[in-house]
């Protein structure tokens, strides 16, 4: 027994490394604990589930091949056998003993990944879902980002897991990252938490998974897994408030004369809005709109133009700028790093 | 009556005129009437539907595609899952159920006709009251919109807040109104079947079929209750200040989930039960067996209908319950795969040396043993909680679920049209238009939900009107939506046989499948009262026995 999970883990690790380039969010390459628990699993399952295919699919098929009518046949009426006892009882415990197995195995994994107590060293985030981003605290290290969660790397030997806290500030949500664990919802006025030790670095990709309004299909997920000295410098960087030049102040003037500011925070000046992503830090991020459009100057003026051409759905409205005022605004917006 | 008719000479002579005949059907209390009009009412429904599924289809055969906005998408979606479950499957159910009972145990008519035909108009008016939310949703402006919340309409996504209009309060509302006609219907099975089956039908002497029924319609009064509740409930949130799901006020999102699926889980079984009776029924009279295990399917069943009240929190996997929760949600849900697999085991074994005719609905049926068993098995991956926090709400479970609504239920619902079509019409369908209709469904079925399977895998979200490229998903969507088009055609060829063989078939007879429970002893379409006398019967197969004198069942049971 133990010989055979030994081997099925040592082709699992083969299929994982060729599952991941077939998709960036296959479940089957699995990237951290939660996620590797869940992969071995369902290898069992998808084991004993493929052997119960294969012998059924086959009495099935045997049967229909077999028992046809043949083209000459005497029109008579085959044996009447109207059951038996010792047959029923059969295919009535087998399944019985397999549902056991199934059940053991899957109960000692949701207790694996359930009941794993936080470390003190565990990095803390609350995530919070709104329609249709994401926004991201570190309370301890004082942070406030929007859509783009950075995370440590954690090896087996110094394990620096991070314990997310889920919350709602509208509709449902799920925290879905394939290759980090399985999803878990945001529900409104019931928070859930999840963990994850992502073991190598890298972008993980992933997506809103419970149905939250319009625009669901793009509140996209990107996980940045950094080694502990990038984290740690990304940390020092967002913690900074905002340093804007003169050279930029007409565009700082109408963020701050509009209702940009109503949604919008920019540490260290008016804008203290909270219904819209924090911009203090927003070119530091790869992507706007919850990874609805890549973070160019083109897109960033495009998206304050008309979000809906980008978005549509999104509870930003157009804000009805001039050109010149547009320009000047995408200009200080491209200031805050 | 020839003397009476000289009274009314012009009535007599004339055929009944249009207006005439519309009188008689609209203000019908004759069961197989009604459940004529429920399953014509269906297949219309079942045309919309799938028109809603192929716009669906049609948005995601590639990435950043723009066939239909969000708002759209999202409004199909909603109304394809509401539209299927509410419209389709229960109603052409109830109409085989309304139909087929009281032929099989030998009775005159269901229990309660007026109740029966009211039960009728309530799910009809349901399904009108739906589609009407596309021109009274913003009030009577003629503007309106579907209701964009999704089948399951989870809290608070269903609130005032933000669903501002009246699209949600016409969902709400045709799932109550409908909601109290598949009561209606399930109080008159029940009533029918165990009040009304003819002489020497005892329990343990009825079709399956009859049994199969029985458990349903015992499932729909406990299953449709809640949801009716939770209605009320959201109406009372959105109307009269009411908190249950308002999370801004102390209310729960997650009391919603749970009583819509206390509702949905037993709904699955309530779909599914019905398309066993039909495979129940069809698989020993093409292999020319009886039933294998006949009390072990009934108590199969019985199984089935108490777990499934026990199994509804797997779908809530993912909503954060604690793992004792979680796990005993596994465990009940695993265990519903026995009497399942006993089911399947059994059918299996009715073909076992027996003489195996191809006719269409047999092939539906054996399609059916085949794709169920599939359908079983992903189940059983996501009853693995664990692994279901990676295939819940992806369009892995978009496919399981559909193994099992159309892999299973609707492919016995084709079976069941083809085997009772000539009792119902008087005539025989046509076998060849039959056969196409069976392969291209068949090729379109697995082309469609196959590989709708692996973008799950692959980390898609269900309930998406539009996906990035680059994840490895386009191919399979491509080739999921190529499936949707034979499908389609297949329904053509389904609906074009059953109107040319209505007018232009060769008349059936009575008995055309030598065939053993009752309905098949009466004339095709039976008459008004069913039964000239009244039958008696001595075992399960009474039209067996009258064919063997020499060899009746009633000695072996």
């Amino acid at each position: 027994m133990s010989k055979v999970v030994v081997w099925i883990c040592s082709a699992a690790a083969a299929f994982a490394d060729t599952a991941q380039p077939l998709s960036p969010t296959n479940i089957f390459a699995p990237a951290s604990t939660p996620a590797r628990s869940i992969f071995g699993l369902s290898l069992f399952v998808l084991a004993v589930t493929g052997a119960i295919f294969l012998v059924v699919f086959a009495l099935l098929l045997y049967a229909v091949v077999k028992f046809k009518n043949e083209k000459n046949d005497d029109g008579s009426e085959p044996p009447q056998v109207y059951g038996s006892n010792q047959v029923e009882l059969a295919w009535t415990v087998i399944p019985v003993l397999i549902v056991v197995a199934l059940f053991m195995a899957t109960a000692r994994v949701i207790a694996s990944v359930q009941k794993t107590v936080r470390p003190d060293n565990a990095i803390e985030v609350v995530a919070i879902g709104h329609q249709f981003w994401w926004e991201y605290r570190y309370p301890a290290l004082g942070v406030v980002t929007a859509n783009e969660l950075h995370v440590p790397v954690s090896d087996d030997n110094h394990p620096t897991p991070t314990f997310i806290q889920l919350l709602s500030a509208d509709t449902d949500h799920s925290f879905w990252v394939p290759r980090l664990a399985g999803k878990t919802d945001l529900i409104p006025n019931h928070p859930n938490s999840m963990w994850i030790d992502p073991h190598d670095t890298g972008v993980y990709l992933g997506q809103c998974a419970q149905y939250c309004g319009t625009q669901h299909a793009k509140m996209l997920l990107r996980v940045y897994v950094q080694s502990q000295d990038e984290f740690d410098r990304w940390i020092q960087e967002q913690r900074q408030t905002a340093t804007v030049g003169n050279a930029v102040s007409q565009g700082q003037r109408i963020f701050e004369m509009t209702a940009c500011i109503n949604c919008h925070t920019v540490a260290g000046t008016v804008a203290n809005g909270r219904f819209g992503p924090d911009l203090t830090h927003l070119m530091s991020r790869d992507t706007i709109a919850a990874g609805a459009a890549k973070n160019t100057p083109e897109n960033l003026r495009q998206w304050i133009l008309n979000p809906a051409s980008i978005k549509p759905g999104s509870l930003m409205p157009a804000m009805q700028l001039s050109g010149p005022e547009l320009d000047a605004l995408t200009a200080y917006l491209e200031t805050l790093r | 009556m020839s003397t009476e008719s000289v009274a009314w000479p012009n009535r007599a002579a004339a055929s009944p005129s249009f207006v005439d005949h519309l009188h008689e059907w609209v203000t019908t209390v004759d069961h197989k009437r009604l459940g004529i009009l429920y399953i014509v009412y269906a297949l219309i429904f079942l045309v919309i539907g799938g028109i809603e599924a192929t716009v669906m289809r049609i948005q995601l055969i590639r990435p950043h595609n723009d066939f239909v906005s969000p708002q759209v998408f999202n409004r199909m979606f909603t109304m394809h899952g509401t539209t299927m479950i509410f419209f389709v499957v229960m109603p052409v159910l109830f109409g085989f159920a309304n139909y087929l009972i009281p032929l099989m145990i030998g009775a005159r008519d269901m229990a309660f006709p007026r109740l029966n035909a009211f039960s009728f108009w309530m799910t009809a008016f349901g399904g009108l009251l739906l589609y009407f939310s596309l021109v009274g949703a913003n009030g009577l402006y003629g503007a309106g919109n579907a209701p964009d919340v999704g089948w399951f309409a989870y809290a608070p996504l269903t609130s005032q807040t933000f669903s501002v209009g009246h699209s949600t309060d016409f969902w709400t509302l045709a799932l109550l109104v409908s909601g109290f006609g598949s009561i209606g219907t399930a109080i008159n099975i029940i009533a029918t079947v165990l009040c009304m089956r003819c002489p020497g039908m005892t329990l343990a002497k009825m079709p399956l079929f009859a049994w199969l029924n029985l458990i349903m319609a015992g499932l729909v009064i406990l299953a449709v209750s809640p949801l009716t509740a939770a209605q009320i409930m959201l109406m009372v949130d959105r109307y009269l200040g009411g908190h249950f799901f308002d999370t801004q006020a102390g209310g729960s999102a997650v009391v919603w989930m749970h009583f819509f699926w206390v509702f949905g889980h037993p709904e699955v079984y309530v779909l599914v039960l019905p398309a066993f009776a039909f495979a129940s029924e069809i698989i020993p009279v093409f292999s020319r067996k009886p039933i294998f295990g006949y009390p072990v399917m009934v108590g199969a069943t019985i199984a089935i209908g108490f777990i499934s009240m026990s199994v509804w929190a797997h779908h809530m996997f993912t909503v954060g319950m604690s793992s004792a929760a979680n796990t005993f949600f596994v465990i009940s849900t695993m265990a519903i795969a026995v009497p399942t697999g006993i089911k399947i085991f059994n059918w299996l074994a009715t073909m076992w040396g027996g003489k195996i005719e191809f006719k269409t609905p047999m092939l539906f049926c054996i399609a059916f043993l085949f794709q169920f068993l599939i359908a079983g098995l992903t189940g059983v991956m996501q009853a693995a909680a664990p692994f279901d926090w990676q295939l819940g709400s992806s369009y892995f479970v978009v496919a399981h679920f559909h193994y099992v609504i159309v892999g299973g239920i609707l492919f016995c619902l084709f079976g069941a049209f083809y085997y009772w079509f000539p009792k119902m019409s008087g005539k025989i369908y046509s076998e060849p238009l039959g056969k196409l209709h069976f392969w291209l469904f068949i090729i379109g079925f697995h082309l469609t939900f196959d590989f709708m399977h692996i973008p799950g895998l692959l980390g898609m979200p269900r309930r998406i009107y539009t996906y990035e490229p680059g994840r490895g998903w386009d191919t399979w969507n491509l080739v999921v939506t190529i499936g949707v088009f034979f499908q389609a055609a297949g329904i053509l060829v389904f609906l074009g046989n059953l109107i040319w063989s209505y007018f232009g078939g060769e008349p059936a007879g009575n008995d055309p499948w030598d065939a053993w429970t009752l309905e098949w002893s009466t004339n095709s379409p039976p008459p008004v009262y069913n039964f000239y006398t009244i039958p008696s019967v001595r075992s399960r197969r009474p039209l067996w026995d009258l064919k063997h004198p020499d060899d009746p069942d009633w000695k072996y049971e």
